[in-house]
């Protein structure tokens, strides 16, 4: 397997998406690409998953039942996510997350 | 069941009333309530005389002994094995006595109170309270236990507060019922010690166990003593404190002449002629104990009797609000009995005390409500309670003036009246006795004569006063009831009561001593001869006299200042002292940690609040921060 690609550098490419969904996370303010961010720390795992079952269990298929799990549940909150941000938008007029900010002292 | 299973009605049909009055009073004419209220005690009365007639000469005696009858005795309360809290119905000499007074004089203020609050705004709670009051009355003479008399005891003592408190619109009416409910209630809570103490050692609570002088579990606590005294003294010291305080004994007489601040029937039926009664009641009750085994406390209770009756008497002299003369001449009546039960011996011809207590108890019950019936009278006519204001009344209210003569003259002794016979029998047994305490009694009956004669001179005699209008004789209503009571204040003494009541329930045999009954009417008439002088006439002597006294007078006239003690100890000495410094420790130290603890919990939460932004991406921020800094640890520490 000396011609195939090392594990490490799927982790590393997982690694970069994950924080770069975190950045994302934490400074954008608008919602739908906060949202965005957040696939992209799913997704980020997703490789995870793939790459470590691919590596450490190449008999095995959970890793991958995994992943596809996870592209399903990503959808079905994606849809939830977006009908929650149509609500706040038709309450608050806006879609930055910093005017959302109703639940404090 | 038995003969005497109609008894249970007569403690029940007045609570009914109670509740029925109470709760529908206000649907009905007021004049319905005082109606039914009046019936039913009228029925009331009907079933004790019932009662008595077949006790006293009916199935109550067995072989010369007159028996403890019980028709009724319910656990109410069961702790273990025998010892028990029971409600029921105990009949005996003194109890279907004490019936027959309650009911009497209940049901003979009944009648006059519908003449005498006519037309007052609380009709109906007054009869609602009435009923209440002769329910618990009626409970704590019949109670088979010590323990349901402390309950009903406790009862008449809501009532009476509730009764000296009619007139709630008047602060010195609500300042008298607190007070007389708060030195009451000081006087129970010692009687609740001493039952805890006397059933704790005995293990029941039961009159016919513990007063039996054979078998009286009593008997065990001999031996056992608690600070140099045996605890039997002090249980019975306890036990006669609440009836001190009941029978407004000195130091506790100050709150009867403020209750004077209730309606003038209340006065007769509460504070005459049953309630304050119920510590000799008391006391005769528990008598085989004091007697075999405190003999000490016996003669302190002979004392306290002795002192009271001449104290009040000497004060009596000098009062003007003329309830109060009467007030003050019921604690110089009641000193008697108690003197009678302190001085009195057991078995045979030694329980002439006991006896006499009780007799007196009776007519002294008939002339008293008398006496407060007739003045209600003349109080109603002039619209005063002072005897300065009134004058010249024979003319215009004859019944009311024939009736008060006669009770005044029972109560000074005048022969062949009721109150002469009893008090020979007190002056008898207190002359075999102690002779001392019989020097006091002797005393005092001339006093009694001599103050009752000047209320009487001052207002049935002299001249006529600026009346508002002219003072005209009472309702009906409200002389039936006075020539009731004049009757039995003139025949109660011929009830053959040696052969009824006596210590050990057997039949005594006495006859008059006119070596000390000849005397006694002496110093009686000596009594009303003065009062004739002093008062018949307006004339300058009375106020030359009170001037030449001086600082006595005043001292006397100011009740010898007790009121003033009771406050110079409660309010500079108990408050400033105690109260105050407690106060302010409460105030400062305990709530100032508690507020302390919460302005330290505000201040803080106030400034950290900012924390809770509502910025989603701040809590995102510190959360990642969080998880990074665990992972750095953990890699760290793992190494």
């Amino acid at each position: 397997m000396s011609h195939t690609i090392p594990l490490h550098y799927f982790l590393i490419v997982s690694t970069l998406m994950f924080f770069t969904g975190v950045a994302g996370f934490i400074i954008r303010r608008n919602l739908i690409t906060i949202l965005m961010s957040v696939e992209l720390m799913l997704n980020s795992v997703n490789i995870n998953f793939v790459a470590f079952n691919r590596y450490l269990y190449p008999d095995q298929m959970q890793g991958h039942f995994f992943t596809l799990f996870i592209v399903a549940i990503a959808a079905a909150e994606a849809a939830v996510a977006i009908a929650l941000i149509i609500n706040i938008y038709r309450k608050f007029n806006s879609i930055e997350v910093d005017h959302v900010d109703e639940m404090k002292y | 069941m038995n003969t005497f299973s109609y008894t249970f009605l007569i403690p029940i049909l007045p609570l009914l009333m109670f509740l029925f009055i109470g709760l529908t009073g206000h649907k009905f004419k007021p004049i319905v309530s005082g109606v039914i209220g009046t019936v039913s005690l009228g029925i009331v009365t009907l079933l004790s005389y019932a009662t008595a007639i077949q006790y006293f000469w009916g199935v109550g005696k067995i072989d010369e002994v007159f028996q403890t009858i019980i028709p009724y005795n319910y656990t109410w309360l069961q702790f273990w094995g025998n010892f028990k809290i029971s409600m029921g119905i105990l009949l005996d000499p003194i109890s279907v006595m004490m019936l027959v007074v309650v009911s009497t004089v209940s049901f003979m203020v009944h009648i006059y109170s519908i003449g005498y609050m006519k037309g007052d705004g609380g009709f109906s709670r007054f009869f609602s309270f009435l009923s209440l009051f002769s329910f618990s009355m009626l409970g704590l003479v019949l109670a088979t236990n010590i323990f349901q008399m402390y309950i009903f005891w406790e009862l008449v003592g809501v009532s009476s507060f509730l009764l000296i408190g009619y007139y709630y619109e008047k602060p010195s009416a609500v300042a008298a019922s607190k007070k007389a409910f708060i030195v009451t209630r000081f006087a129970d809570f010692g009687f609740l010690i001493g039952i805890l103490i006397l059933s704790f050692y005995t293990g029941t609570f039961d009159f016919g166990v513990l007063t039996n002088p054979e078998t009286t579990p009593v008997a065990s606590m001999t031996g056992i003593t608690f600070m140099g005294v045996s605890v039997v003294s002090w249980a019975m010291i306890l036990i006669f404190a609440g009836g001190a305080g009941k029978s407004a004994m000195f130091p506790l007489h100050i709150w009867l002449p403020d209750a004077m601040e209730g309606p003038t029937p209340v006065s007769a039926l509460i504070h005459a002629a049953t309630m304050v009664v119920a510590g000799v009641y008391l006391v005769a009750r528990m008598f085989v104990v004091y007697h075999f085994y405190a003999p000490g406390v016996q003669e302190l209770i002979g004392y306290v009797g002795g002192f009271t009756s001449l104290f009040a008497a000497i004060i009596a002299i000098t009062q003007f609000d003329i309830k109060r003369v009467l007030a003050f001449s019921t604690l110089s009546q009641i000193g008697y009995m108690m003197l009678a039960l302190g001085v009195s011996g057991y078995g045979a011809e030694h329980g002439v005390g006991y006896m006499a207590s009780m007799f007196h108890l009776f007519t002294h019950a008939m002339f008293k409500a008398l006496l407060f019936l007739g003045a209600g009278s003349v109080i109603h006519a002039v619209h005063s309670n002072y005897m300065y204001d009134m004058g010249g009344l024979r003319k215009y209210m004859p019944i009311t003036h024939i009736t008060f003569l006669i009770a005044t003259l029972t109560i000074a002794g005048v022969p062949f009246l009721s109150g002469f016979f009893s008090k020979d029998e007190i002056l008898v047994a207190a002359f075999e006795h102690n002779k001392l305490l019989f020097a006091i009694e002797f005393l005092v009956a001339g006093i009694t004569a001599f103050y009752m004669f000047r209320l009487y001179f001052n207002v049935f005699w002299g001249e006529d006063k600026h009346y508002h209008h002219t003072p005209h004789e009472s309702p009906l209503v409200m002389t039936i009831p006075l020539m009731i009571l004049a009757f039995g204040a003139i025949f109660a003494g011929y009830l053959p009561f040696a052969h009824m009541i006596s210590p050990d329930k057997t039949p005594m045999h006495l006859h008059l001593h006119w070596n000390i009954a000849i005397p006694s009417v002496l110093i009686g008439l000596a009594g009303i001869a003065l009062a004739w002088v002093l008062y018949k006439k307006k004339n300058p002597i009375p106020d030359k006299l009170a001037s030449a006294f001086g600082t006595f007078y005043t001292t006397v006239y100011h009740k010898f200042y007790i009121d003033e003690i009771y406050l110079f100890v409660t309010h500079k000495i108990l408050f400033n002292m105690v109260s105050r410094p407690v106060a302010w420790f409460d105030r400062h130290i305990v709530d100032g940690t508690m507020n302390g603890v919460a302005f330290i919990v505000t201040t803080s939460s106030n400034k950290i609040k900012g924390l809770q932004s509502g910025q989603l991406q701040q809590y995102a921020a510190v959360f990642i921060a969080g998880a990074l800094g665990l992972v750095l640890l953990g890699i760290y520490f793992l190494q």
